[in-house]
């Protein structure tokens, strides 16, 4: 029973994840990790908001700065975070980052606040977020931390990017507002709309698999 | 290497035990973290508080100026105790009292009265501006301030244009109706998907225009007095 001393550093949660830089930290969000397109986490704001291109940003990026900011005191503090408590403590961070961005976010853009509209307070129950937190933040360092909330969070935007600029382009004929399908073009409303945006993530996955499915098989025959 | 597997097995689950913490430290622990983060809503909340007024402030205007159909100028009159005075009195606060915004063409002739009114709607509080002449109880516009209905169903009382079309030229009380008769002039066709979201706008336009129609008339006699 003596052989199992814990040392008084390690965090309370075993199973701290493998080292890496902070960069492969980052990127990892972004690419091999992407919380939209691989780990399939926060599907909820996914469907919700990316009808125009400006709400999909504006969603990621204020994803983003909860992501950081929970990050760093979750980290910050995880030594201090008894066990029993702790996703309590991680709730009440992130309820605090998501109250802050909303209302730096209605001080700021108000229109695109006005859009987002109850999806904004709803960030808290993105999973991403109390997944990272629980996951990944609460076993390292800060820098870590803060690096893997900035990717998740840019894998996440990037992400929404993608699928609001898909639907806004077909739905409306426009991109962040401006006209690039020509005055012809008959807009397909259905993308704009709750089911488009399945459609459009199904879309969207299906390339990724299938490029990644190409760069495995790639790699497999050299 | 050669390490039995129940004694593995026994060391492994030792060294997830968790360690027990007392419960008032566990209290602690969240009272403090409950008061940072308090702390600091409250100072962004204060720092952001006045752009986020300003804002509504403006929404305001651009509603009152929609639904009065573009005035020359308006007053605004408040609501204390009842009765209508062009200056709020000393000690209390203008933005927590009711308004009404008396709309005036550039003679000055008086064109309508624009109100708020909030009460529930399908999910939350609807906030309207209703515009209205206080004579006739006729409608001049409605725009919606504030909602937080279905999106794509109830929001439709906001985008739909068709709906909110119906309502300047109005006489209040309004009915509603699924298809209009094209004469009567109370009726409003409600949206399909959104019927209560626009039952709720129905009932606050008829119960704001009822409040404030004998107040607006009893600050006409006073006047004229």
């Amino acid at each position: 029973m003596t052989a199992v001393a814990v040392p008084a550093a390690e965090p309370l949660v075993p199973g701290a994840p493998p080292p890496a830089s902070v960069l492969q930290d980052v990127w990892r969000g972004i690419s091999r990790e992407n919380p939209v397109v691989v780990q399939m986490l926060g599907m909820c704001p996914t469907m919700a908001v990316t009808n125009l291109v400006a709400n999909g940003i504006a969603m990621g990026l204020a994803t983003t700065f909860v992501m950081v900011g929970s990050g760093l005191f979750v980290s910050l503090f995880r030594r201090h975070i008894a066990n029993e408590v702790r996703i309590t403590s991680y709730i009440l961070i992130i309820a605090t980052f998501v109250t802050l961005a909303d209302m730096i976010l209605a001080a700021t853009f108000p229109v695109i606040s006005k859009a987002l509209g109850p999806f904004m307070p709803l960030i808290v129950a993105n999973c991403l977020l109390l997944g990272r937190a629980e996951a990944f933040a609460a076993k390292v360092g800060v820098a870590r931390a803060v690096a893997d909330g900035f990717g998740m969070g840019m894998g996440f935007t990037l992400s929404l990017t993608a699928l609001s600029a898909l639907r806004e382009l077909l739905g409306r004929g426009t991109l962040l507002g401006v006209p690039v399908m020509g005055p012809r073009y008959e807009p397909w409303v259905f993308m704009v709309l709750p089911p488009g945006g399945f459609f459009a993530l199904g879309l969207l996955l299906l390339t990724v698999a299938w490029v990644a499915g190409r760069r495995r098989r790639r790699a497999s025959a050299r | 290497m050669t390490l039995p597997g129940h004694q593995h097995g026994a060391a492994a689950a030792a060294a997830q035990e968790p360690r027990q913490v007392a419960s008032w430290k566990l209290l602690v622990t969240l009272a403090i973290a409950g008061a940072a983060s308090g702390a600091l809503v409250v100072s962004v909340y204060r720092m952001t508080l006045p752009a986020i007024q300003r804002y509504a402030g403006q929404q305001v205007e651009q509603a009152v100026r929609e639904v009065l159909k573009a005035p020359a100028r308006w007053d605004t009159l408040y609501l204390v105790q009842g009765v209508l005075a062009v200056r709020p009195p000393e000690g209390t606060d203008p933005r927590e009292l009711p308004k009404a915004y008396v709309g005036r063409d550039a003679a000055g002739t008086r064109i309508g009265v624009a109100v708020t009114a909030q009460e529930p709607g399908f999910q939350e509080e609807l906030s309207l501006m209703i515009g209205f002449d206080p004579a006739s109880g006729t409608l001049t516009g409605i725009e919606v301030l504030e909602q937080k209905e279905t999106p794509g169903l109830g929001d439709k009382i906001e985008t739909d244009t068709a709906f909110r079309n119906q309502f300047p030229g109005r006489i209040v009380p309004l009915r509603r109706v699924k298809a209009s008769s094209g004469t009567d002039r109370s009726e409003v066709q409600t949206i399909t998907g959104a019927t209560i979201s626009s039952r709720a706008v129905l009932r606050i336009v008829n119960n704001a225009v009822a409040r404030w129609r004998p107040l607006l008339a009893a600050y006409d006699q006073a006047g004229a007095r």
